[in-house]
């Protein structure tokens, strides 16, 4: 057996389920995404773009603009809490305690993300723990819940992980003698990290960045939790078309219309992200 | 004065490990001085101390006269070339020889020009645009020296720079280093474990081992009349036999090695009767069957081994129960074979009187 007919055979079963579970799908719903609803939620499938072209009004555009800006507050919020974790677990603290100490990071995944976000509702609502110790010192209650702020906590809380651990991958292994070469040429510390480190964890920043900011673009449970009744995003517009609207193509083509956007983000970002891949 | 280096009482333990202990050293303005050791003798942290990128546990250091002892590496006014480089993969070549310039905040066109001239000298011009990964390790070695030449720094420090490189290549790179130095003026202080580096550019070489200085001096002096059984060893002096003094009388030393051999020693006053010394000889200041002068030493032995090295042989000669290495050049040689009786004879100023001061031979 050639070893090219090996490596399709290996592929195969992972290809089939991509197909199976991804591929076949997605057709089916840009399918759909052509159709027109029928008054009881089904189907009817008449092709035309009459989806797209509403989903292209100003209302969903705001709301699509809306979810971009939460996405990309995310990622920067991500980032800068991330790096200084990162560097410090990547840098600072000795090889033996650092698998340690990446448990900890990944320790939230044990439970669930809807288990997660009620605890946050706990401690968020008026009556939450946050609330009762502002009250203690005479400064609460505060509106903490269901708004634009506790959704985008609720979103770096959850994302952060995919943050730190590409930006540890990349600090970690940045090799100390071209720091101590930054040193030795004159860059003190804050300069060897504007000119020296950050460029050289790019790679971490963009595949940490990119795994954060798609996720965000849909996301939809930590607006539907902790967001307020005005504050829609696309992962909650999705979501209401296929409930309680009952209509499937509309859903199915603003669905098109996120993966869209992600996309032309990629293909614009391609370099940086290929580098981030090799590197 | 500008470009001396000064050190004092220098001690630097990693955990339970002493690296340096207890060196003091002094490097003259413009000297070309080698730390010479084997891996593990301390001579990279004794570097590193001087760059500033390791803090000693105890002592001084002074650069042109200023105590830079608690000064960050990057107040320091020296520069290093770094084994691996260091060359930072995310610059051209030109951007990592201007990375120091532009740190000093220099004007755009001085650092451009700066950069070129450097970058011409090291015999990389036009190559300013490429990537270091882009480079062969030789040329990669020239952008990490005019990286650190281009600021002008009192020391030039450089750590084992040629290890990565070919032998020819580190051959033909020793006389360009050597040559930028002189050129420039500037202090060099030079670390390797390759003794024949060391003689080729050094002004002088300081032979380190377990932390220490063992002996400083000109490359000459030291090939010439190493003073302890560790810097004869590692200046490949072959042959070093443990042996007792029988007598001293008017300038000779007489011997008797371990194993049974007898010969004479010029006493350089450092021979006791009675006492047990180190002496060694050098492989190429003995010679096989020659009758030589009446007053050197002759030895009957047996040719036991044959190295053939090329330009030279080297016989190892079973004399009692030492054995000596005899080296013969390819010029002399006639046809000898294993097992052959010989005489072998040196003089007895070729006898060297080493001291063991950690007491490793024993």
């Amino acid at each position: 057996m050639t070893s090219r007919r090996a490596a399709v055979l290996l592929a195969l079963p992972c290809l089939l389920a991509l197909l199976a579970l991804f591929v076949a799908p997605q057709a089916l719903m840009f399918e759909s995404s052509l159709g027109r609803r029928s008054f009881y939620g089904g189907v009817i499938h008449q092709w035309s773009l009459d989806n797209y072209r509403r989903a292209l009004e100003p209302l969903y555009l705001a709301i699509l603009a809306r979810s971009i800006g939460l996405a990309l507050a995310t990622t920067l919020l991500c980032l800068l809490l991330a790096y200084p974790v990162a560097y410090w677990l990547g840098r600072r603290t000795p090889p033996r305690a650092r698998s340690a100490l990446l448990v900890l990071v990944i320790l939230p995944f044990w439970t669930s993300f809807l288990v997660r976000m009620y605890a946050w509702i706990f401690m968020l609502r008026t009556e939450g723990l946050v609330n009762t110790a502002l009250g203690l010192t005479g400064l609460g209650p505060l509106n903490l819940l269901y708004n634009d702020a506790a959704v985008l906590l609720g979103q770096v809380y959850g994302e952060l992980p995919f943050m730190i651990l590409p930006l540890y991958a990349s600090l970690e292994k940045l090799d100390r003698s071209l720091l101590e070469a930054a040193a030795d040429l004159g860059a003190g510390p804050a300069r060897a990290l504007w000119r020296v480190t950050l460029p050289l964890s790019r790679p971490g920043i963009v595949a940490g960045s990119v795994l954060v900011f798609i996720p965000s673009l849909g996301a939809y449970l930590a607006p539907d939790l902790l967001g307020g009744a005005r504050t829609v995003y696309m992962g909650s517009l999705i979501q209401s078309q296929f409930t309680f609207v009952r209509d499937a193509p509309f859903g199915a083509a603003l669905s098109f219309m996120l993966s869209l956007v992600v996309l032309v983000l990629l293909v614009i970002f391609r370099r940086p992200i290929r580098e981030s891949r090799s590197a | 004065m500008r470009g001396e280096v000064v050190l004092q009482g220098l001690r630097k333990a990693f955990g339970d490990v002493a690296a340096v202990r207890d060196v003091s050293l002094e490097v003259r303005g413009g000297e070309f001085l080698t730390l010479l050791g084997p891996s593990g003798c301390g001579k990279t942290t004794l570097l590193r101390m001087i760059a500033g990128f390791e803090s000693p546990d105890a002592g001084r250091i002074l650069i042109s006269g200023r105590d830079v002892t608690a000064l960050p590496a990057y107040e320091r006014p020296v520069n290093t070339v770094f084994q691996q480089y260091a060359l930072f993969p995310h610059r051209t070549v030109a951007g990592n020889v201007a990375f120091g310039l532009e740190m000093q905040r220099r004007a755009r066109g001085e650092i451009a020009e700066r950069v070129e001239k450097v970058l011409e000298m090291v015999r990389l011009g036009g190559l300013g645009d490429r990537r270091p990964s882009q480079l062969s390790g030789g040329q990669q070695q020239r952008v990490a020296l005019a990286r650190a030449v281009v600021l002008e720094p009192e020391v030039l420090l450089l750590d084992e720079p040629m290890a990565a490189l070919d032998l020819k290549l580190r051959q033909e790179m020793r006389v360009e280093v050597k040559n930028l130095q002189e050129r420039l003026g500037i202090t060099f202080v030079f670390v390797t474990h390759d003794q024949e580096e060391a003689l080729v550019m050094s002004d002088r070489i300081a032979v380190m081992n377990r932390g220490r200085v063992e002996q400083v001096g000109p490359p000459e002096a030291l090939y010439d009349r190493p003073r302890t059984r560790f810097v004869a060893d590692f200046l490949a002096v072959r042959n070093l036999l443990p042996a007792t003094v029988v007598s001293v009388a008017s300038g000779v030393a007489a011997l008797r090695t371990r194993g049974g051999v007898s010969f004479q020693a010029a006493d350089d006053g450092g021979y006791r009767e009675g006492a047990a010394v180190w002496v060694g000889v050098r492989p190429e200041r003995i010679r096989l069957d020659e009758g030589g002068v009446s007053t050197d030493n002759t030895l009957r032995g047996t040719l036991e081994d044959e190295i053939y090295l090329g330009d030279r042989t080297d016989w190892r000669v079973r004399v009692g129960e030492d054995t000596l290495t005899v080296a013969e050049s390819a010029a002399g040689a006639r046809g000898r074979r294993r097992g052959e009786p010989v005489t072998v004879s040196f003089p007895p100023a070729a006898v060297l009187r080493l001291d063991d001061p950690e007491g490793e031979g024993r």
